[in-house]
Parts: structure tokens; sequence; C-alpha cells
């Protein structure tokens, strides 16, 4: 198995999933001969062309549209969104047409699109080149929302977004594209829906995704020197999440800290919090710790202060390690 | 002249063909006076916007259209799924939000879609169709030549960002895309003259390289330039708009008072009967005959009762499969 970066992961997976289906094309703002904005499509313009690897005008609301489109008419486009952020501009597309042309029209199309698009912080970008806004998506029904946390699942998350028939919003953490990790070459597919349980313990269940499950590797080897065994589970995809992995950990360890990037109000984490606290809450013995960047914006300066790490992970995961009702 | 420099010479229509498109207009007027009565007796729930006045632009357009051809529509787009040929039952089952509709209820009115006839829905957001039909035409040029998508939209929605960046992609990749504006006047409220400061919706086609033309809503002249418009788009000449300046007899919606509009404007629209004219014009040709145009109508009507009648007895959707085929 080679040990790639995660962003050759992703321009692997694209490449792969090219050359294996015709009908699979790449549309963004500078996909093309500049091969991305962060490189994932690099050298993908030279092997199949501009026909199939499409440098857009800038207009984002209007191009993510026209791939529901070309999609309900047969072709498998993935968007490349540059920055999360930009997403906003694309709201009546994602959330009016692509999410709910499948059902609205009584299961007549399919739309076979996958948006990719980098979000988060960490490299100084600004309020409105930095944020996580997937539980935005994670919100609107008919959209599939996943979140790969390494190279092995940045390739086998999107190949199966590719394949899959239903719009999928592919989020691609900034600050991990240079991370690199051993990924499987050829045929590697990850299911949408299953969690992976990264690191097995007995005292705390840690609920993450993205970035954050490195920061809750991190907090649990930290705790794992005050005695106090951290389980931390990837979701993956958080819609579809899987909640049977969450829920058989949570009865093992009765403790519970979900965490992210986003802002904790609202953010993926309040779903698996309130999901526990609905059908699980027999099993807990201690208040649920939830763990996301404060309410405000992204600052430019100052960044590290703002943004969610291992450090907050570890707190709240003593605190529920300790804590009763 | 197309932009090649050839002439493309646009046959007349025959007599078969013009009767077509009389019928098509005539079973068009039918369907939306009998929805307008069905609607307006409580019938049918939630909002109905209806296109009498325009039937002349989907008549004349869908004529050039083949079954796999594609249109995107509005929420006014009853006319344009009947003339790409939806059968009229299924359509009528699912304005009555029936389980057997094409959309097995879950659309309405208003985001009417049949995938069989290409009919790629109406639209509830004012412009969103534009660039999902474009997306259309570029999956015609990609894995479908010689196929074409017809947009469907009124001038208000040429205020949309959507409008702009759809036409500059169409006209950057020459796809086989024909945008159809229907003009009548009315963003849903609003006359004109409070959202534009140009005239013609073309001239901001042009703006982002589209060839565009203004033609009246006379079904000939729709008819004419539509072939021109659809027979470049399909040779991969690239887009073009058609504006055609039509009146909405009505308000935006069924019920609408239109206190805004006023009496003598709503008189004047709708002294502007397309379809009268063309009755007049087929009879003075000797293509049609009053005989015929009243058996014509009879048949219309009876079979829009039997639509109603249809839709009225056909079941409604379970509550238990409501949720059914959201994914795959």
């Amino acid at each position: 198995m080679a040990e790639i970066r995660y962003i050759l992961a992703v321009g692997q997976a694209m490449g792969e999933e090219m050359e294996r289906d015709p009908d699979v094309l790449l549309l963004g703002e500078d996909v093309g001969a500049p091969g991305g904005s962060f490189g994932a499509s690099r050298g993908l313009l030279e092997r199949f062309g501009s026909r199939r690897v499409v440098d857009t005008p800038i207009c984002e609301a209007s191009f993510l549209s026209l791939a529901a489109g070309a999609a309900a008419c047969g072709l498998r486009p993935i968007v490349e969104i540059m920055f999360m952020d930009f997403i906003t501009v694309c709201m009546d597309g994602m959330v009016n047409q692509l999410a709910k042309m499948r059902y609205m029209f009584g299961n007549q199309y399919k739309l076979p699109v996958v948006v990719r698009t980098p979000a988060g912080g960490g490299l100084n970008a600004g309020p409105q080149h930095s944020q996580c806004l997937e539980a935005w998506f994670a919100h609107v029904p008919g959209l599939k929302v996943v979140m790969p946390a390494t190279p092995a699942d940045a390739k086998g998350l999107l190949k199966s977004a590719i394949r899959d028939d239903n719009p999928v919003l592919v989020v691609e953490h900034k600050a991990l594209h240079a991370m690199k990790g051993e990924v499987p070459e050829g045929e590697h597919l990850v299911p949408i829906g299953e969690a992976r349980v990264c690191r097995q313990g007995g005292d705390v269940t840690v609920v993450t995704a993205g970035r954050m499950v490195h920061e809750a590797l991190a907090a649990a080897a930290e705790l794992e020197a005050e005695g106090i065994g951290l389980e931390v589970i990837d979701l993956r995809s958080i819609q579809p999440w899987d909640k049977q992995t969450v829920f058989d950990s949570v009865a093992k360890t009765h403790r519970l800290v979900v965490a992210h990037e986003a802002v904790k109000a609202f953010g993926f984490g309040a779903e698996v919090a309130a999901a526990v606290g609905e059908e699980l809450m027999d099993e807990l013995d201690a208040p649920i710790g939830r763990v996301g960047a404060p309410f405000m914006p992204v600052p430019f300066s100052l960044e590290q202060a703002y943004l969610p790490g291992a450090v907050q992970i570890a707190q709240a995961a003593r605190q529920a390690a300790q804590g009763g009702f | 002249m197309s932009a090649r420099g050839q002439k493309v010479q646009q046959a007349r229509p025959n007599k078969n063909q013009l009767l077509a498109m009389y019928e098509t207009m005539l079973l068009i007027r039918r369907v939306e006076e009998t929805l307008m009565e069905v609607f307006s007796a409580g019938e049918i729930p939630g909002f109905l916007h209806v296109c009498l006045g325009q039937e002349a632009v989907p008549a004349a357009v869908a004529a050039h259209l083949s079954q796999d051809d594609y249109i995107g529509t509005t929420h006014r787009g009853h006319g344009h799924a009947l003339a790409k040929g939806v059968d009229l039952n299924l359509f009528m089952a699912e304005i009555y939000g029936r389980a057997n509709g094409y959309c097995l209820g879950r659309s309405g009115s208003m985001h009417l879609a049949d995938a069989g006839h290409g009919v790629l829905g109406a639209n509830g957001i004012v412009g969103g169709g534009i660039p999902i039909t474009t997306g259309a035409a570029f999956a015609c040029a990609y894995k479908h030549p010689g196929r074409v998508a017809v947009c469907f939209f009124g001038e208000g929605a040429s205020s949309q960002g959507a409008f702009y960046e759809s036409l500059n992609m169409a006209a950057l990749w020459k796809l086989p895309v024909v945008y159809v504006c229907e003009n009548n006047g009315w963003a849903e409220f609003t006359p004109q003259s409070v959202h534009m400061t140009v005239a013609d919706v073309a001239q901001r086609a042009r703006a982002a390289g589209v060839e565009a033309e203004v033609v009246s809503n006379d079904v000939l002249a729709i008819h004419q330039v539509a072939g021109r418009a659809i027979a470049r788009a399909r040779s991969g000449e690239g887009p073009f708009l058609l504006e055609v300046k039509c009146n909405r007899w009505h308000g935006h919606f069924v019920g609408d008072a239109q206190k805004y509009r006023g009496k003598e404007a709503v008189a004047q629209a709708m002294s502007d009967d397309c379809l009268a004219r063309f009755e007049q014009e087929l009879i003075g040709a000797k293509v049609l005959t009053a005989k015929k145009a009243k058996e014509l109508d009879q048949e219309k009507r009876e079979a829009v009762a039997q639509a109603v009648e249809f839709a009225r007895s056909s079941p409604m959707p379970q509550p238990g499969d409501l949720a059914e085929g959201l994914y795959l």
C-alpha cells in the first residue's frame, strides 16, 4: 500500500472513476490547467481533456444547478466548490433543486452529483474562507454528507460518492490536504453511512468527524496517561450517520462527548447528542459533553485561539469521565 | 442567418402541422379554463398559475421538438408540458395530488415533471430552471448529440443572476439550448418598468453573447423563429434566445384580484387572443372550417372532462408511502 497525501488520494479517486465511467466528469473553477486551487485535479485535464475536465466561469450557483440538470439527463458530474464558504451562493441549487428533484418528481430522476468542497480553518483564510457548514446540508432531506478524515477515506468515500445515484456532498478539511497516509491502490470503496471506531476505549465515547478525528486521537493519547480510556468514533458520514456504532459504544462506555470544528450551536454533534438523549438516556452515566467552535465567525488573527481541538476534547472527556447525574 | 453564415431555411408548416398547433393551443386553453374552475371550487389545494393568453408559445415551440428533447419550465408551466406531449390523465392526476400522478402527487402543478417526455420539471423558484435546463443541454452535447433543450421562463426570471450565468456558459460552450422568454410584462405583481431598464430581455441575452430575437404573440411568427433556433442548436451552432411579447390574461395565481393592475389593462391584455386569431387565420386560409373548429373544441372539452374524472377517481397517496424513494 502506498503512502500518499490526502489531496492526491482525492485526485486518484476522480481519475480512477473517470477512467471507469465515461459519464463521470469534473466541473469547477480552475480545475483544468491549474489543477484546482488545492491541486486535487492535477493531471486530469491532460488525461481526460477539456470536455471532461471543465473550467467554469465564477458562477457557483449556476454551474451547480447545471450539474443537477446534466445528472438528470444521464451524466455523473463531480462539482468542485473551491471553498465551502462559496457554497452559500449555490443554496437554491443544493437545497431546492438537487436535493428535491428526485423526491418531488416522484422518483423519476437519478441525481448522481458529487459536490466536493474544502472546508475548515487552520490556514488563516479568514471569515469567508474557513467555515464548516456541513450541518446545514445534513439537515436537508435528499442529500448525503460525508467528511473523510484520512487519505484512505478521502479516496474510498469519494469513489463511493461518485458511484452513488444520490447527490453527495464531500467535505474535505483543508488542513488535512497535506496529510500523508496509506491508501489502497485501485478499487477501494468506503461505504457511505458506516462509521469507523478508530480507537477503542472503555470510559468515554468521542463521536467526531473530519479534522477533529485527529484531535480526538491526540486527546485520547493524553488521557491514557490519566487512566481514562477514550473510544474515538469517526462518523465519516454525517448524513446518513451510523447510529448503531455510536449507540453500541455508548452502551459500553456510558459516557459521550461529541466534537466538531463547526460552531457548537446546531452542529451535527447536537443531532448525535439529541438522538442519544432520546433513545439511550438510560445508558448515560453523565451529561453529554459537546465540543465545537465558539459562536462567532472564524477570525483571521488568533485563529488558533478560536479553533477547537485536542485540549477542548480532553477537557470535555475528563469532565464526562468524572461527572455523573 | 446562422452563425456559420449559411441560411437555415425554415419550411412553412403544412396543413397538418398547422392543425396540430391549433389543437395544442385549444387543448391548453380548455385545460387551463377547467383548472381555474375546479381550483376555484376548492377541488385542488395550494397554488395554481395558468397560462391563458400565452398558449401560442408552447404550441409553436414544441412543434419542433421530439419526445427525447428536453424542456425546463416554470410555475406557469401547464402549457409547456401539454405541448411536449404528456398524458393528460396523468397530468391531471398529478395536479390533483393523486398517487398515480406523474410525480406520485408530490409535485402538484408547480413542480410537474415527466421524464418520459423530457419534461425536467416546472420550478417553484423563479429562474431556478434556467441553469438546470442549461445542464440538460450540456448533457445533450456530451452524450446525446442531436438533442436539444428548451428553457421556458418569463422576463421576471431574467433579473436573476442564474439567467446571465447560464447564458454565459451556454454561449461559451455552444450548448444546444434555446431560451424561450415569455415576456408577459408582469413579474408576479410587478410590471416590467419597475424591475428592468431595458425594453427587451433579448438585449440581456446579447450582452451574454447569445443571439436573440423578439417576436409578437403570433403562433406562426414564434414557430418560424423557434424552428430556426432549434435547428441551429441541433447542428451545434449554440444557444439562442427567443423572446415573445405576450399577455397574461389573469393574475399571478388563480384568485389573485389584480388590484395592482387596473381593469383597463386587464381588458387590453385579454384582447390579445392568440387562439382566436389563429383560428380566424386558419379558417381564412381554408385549413380549418368553423364546423371542424367546433368539433375539435368539443373533442378537447371531452378529453379534459375525462381527465378531471380520472383524477377525481384516482387514489390519494398513502401516508406510509410519503418518504418512499427519497434515496436510491
